[in-house]
């Protein structure tokens, strides 16, 4: 690991000062972080570590909406009652994900900000335009089975990582952030770029710019949600297909629906075409079916996961059977 | 240790602009020429312009010392170590407590777990750094002089283990688990070890020796 600058403070602005000097990095959980700089993936001159601020709690703010600070570990989050009780398509998410011993150390902003695992990505022998801008993409010709089928470019076909993202896509949740510039709150759909030309710039936040918390605002449906989650092994692996989602129902059709992939999409998917289709439909295998079709229909596969198509539909369907207790 | 260009260029620089003393008696000078380059007039005529060229500016980062306060097995602890040090070399080449082990070094294995405030991290992914005020317990601290922990007990009844490497990482999950109660079934408690791994494959006597002080606790 290439030795760096370490700062430590309990102060949010001494932090956002030093943060938004060139080549620094914030630190909270590092289980991300440390494993990129051991690689030599990320080289940040600078590691400011946020561990000391006051960000690390769980609200229920008066409306109902629930505030996660953004150092509250993945296992608090998860554990937390009203999450138990009132989302349990987040605590099923962030459990599906990595292990009791990561999760213990994991923050929430640090899992919005986690990075591919693309195995180019990861081997700095080969070419990566997340990693190297301009040096070309060694997934689209190569091994590219994990890779992404929805949302990707002729630079980048990655897959966005997190489990917590697509239950939070799902319930419309808002990034919160400070920085030189001051406060900002992003909807989590619109807090994640598409590789595009420049895959290297994977969320909108600017230089210096801190998550101090998301925010999930009350849904009144939200406990009739899942998250179902299908990999290579029964754990501690990341998704080759998720699906996020929550109905509500009414004399037995379906009002209103929330639906979310993950695995699939170079950032946490929204399928929201599919969810106006299922807009006063029956609950029947038959209708999910019909929604899987119109969520994939932009899917684009490279020579190795086009598997996923197929996969990424039976899972949506199988977590929207759950959710209507027809499964 | 590997140096960048940039890293070499500030190097040169911050030395340009501090008195010699600072940097141990070292002269701009004499670090090219211990590098060997002072001959090499071609190489060094960009650098030299940039640092006839150089304001001072507050911000060159350099490698630096960290401290760091922490509490391990009980016993406080102020370290100093170089700011990449995780807490796994920390307790392993520095403080000599060797029971944590090292397995992948990624964060993938759990040979290095071990108790943070009470729950169960993997101490290769923890830069030191960030440990500050932290309570640490390894696997050095679960018994009570030549009493054993009531997990190790249960391990040892129950033949948890073969070559024995992964075996400090899997006592200090387990302990976590129990602590952290959420792992009831057999199913859930397999799942909540998946941080775990066993090369020699003792992972059901891990899961009896696990329920048994689960019963008694």
């Amino acid at each position: 690991m290439i030795p760096f600058a370490f700062i430590r403070t309990k102060d949010k602005e001494t932090a956002i000062k030093n943060g938004s000097m060139k080549g620094s990095k914030f630190i909270a959980g590092g289980t991300n972080l440390v494993d990129l700089m051991k690689l030599d993936i990320e080289k940040p001159e600078r590691l400011v570590d946020i561990n000391a601020l006051d960000l690390n709690q769980i609200e229920v703010l008066p409306n109902g909406h629930i505030r996660v600070g953004a150092l509250v570990k993945n296992t608090a989050f998860a554990y937390h009652p009203e999450i138990i009780k009132r989302f349990p398509v987040i605590h099923e998410a962030i459990l599906s994900g990595a292990s009791a011993q990561l999760r213990n150390m994991a923050s929430t902003g640090g899992n919005i900000l986690q990075r591919t695992r693309c195995y180019y990505f990861y081997d700095t022998a080969f070419a990566c335009n997340k990693r190297v801008p301009g040096s070309g993409c060694s997934a689209i010709n190569g091994y590219n089975r994990n890779h992404a089928i929805l949302g990707t470019s002729d630079h980048c076909i990655a897959t966005h990582p997190s489990d917590l993202c697509v239950a939070l896509m799902a319930m419309d949740t808002m990034v919160l952030t400070q920085g030189p510039k001051g406060k900002r709150s992003i909807p989590i759909s619109e807090f994640h770029r598409l590789p595009g030309a420049t895959p290297q710039i994977e969320n909108v936040l600017q230089t210096g710019e801190l998550i101090t918390a998301i925010e999930i605002p009350t849904l009144s449906f939200s406990n009739r949600s899942c998250y179902l989650k299908v990999r290579d092994r029964a754990s501690y692996e990341f998704a080759l297909a998720s699906a996020a989602v929550a109905l509500q129902i009414s004399s037995g059709k379906i009002n209103q629906s929330r639906i979310a992939l993950g695995g699939v999409g170079t950032k946490p998917w929204r399928a929201s075409e599919a969810e106006k289709h299922l807009t006063g439909s029956e609950i029947s295998k038959e209708a999910f079916r019909k929604a899987a079709d119109i969520a994939l229909t932009s899917a684009k596969p490279n020579q190795h996961n086009a598997f996923k198509i197929e996969l990424a539909k039976r899972t949506l369907v199988r977590a929207l059977m759950t959710a209507s207790e027809i499964a | 240790m590997r140096f960048r260009y940039s890293e070499y260029v500030s190097k040169i620089l911050l030395m340009d602009n501090e008195s010699s003393g600072k940097n141990g008696g070292t002269t701009r000078r004499d670090f090219l020429a211990q590098m060997g380059l002072t001959g090499a007039g071609l190489t060094i005529a960009p650098l030299l312009s940039q640092a006839e060229k150089y304001i001072p500016g507050p911000e060159i980062p350099l490698p630096s010392m960290v401290t760091t306060q922490l509490s391990i097995n009980g016993k406080s602890q102020t370290l100093m170590l170089q700011s990449n040090v995780t807490l796994l070399d920390a307790l392993r080449e520095r403080l000599h407590m060797t029971g944590t082990k090292k397995g992948c070094d990624h964060g993938q294995c759990g040979a290095c777990t071990v108790l943070m405030n009470g729950y169960r991290i993997n101490s290769c992914l923890c830069l030191a750094g960030t440990c500050e005020g932290a309570e640490i317990i390894t696997i050095e601290g679960l018994s009570k002089g030549e009493d054993l922990h009531p997990m190790q007990e249960a391990f040892l009844k129950h033949d948890a283990f073969q070559c024995g490497y992964c075996t400090p990482g899997q006592v200090c999950s387990a302990v976590g688990l129990v602590s952290e109660g959420h792992a009831k079934t057999d199913p859930e408690i397999r799942e909540a070890m998946s941080g775990n791994i066993c090369r020699c494959g003792a992972y059901q006597n891990i899961l009896e020796a696990i329920k048994e002080v689960q019963k008694t606790s």
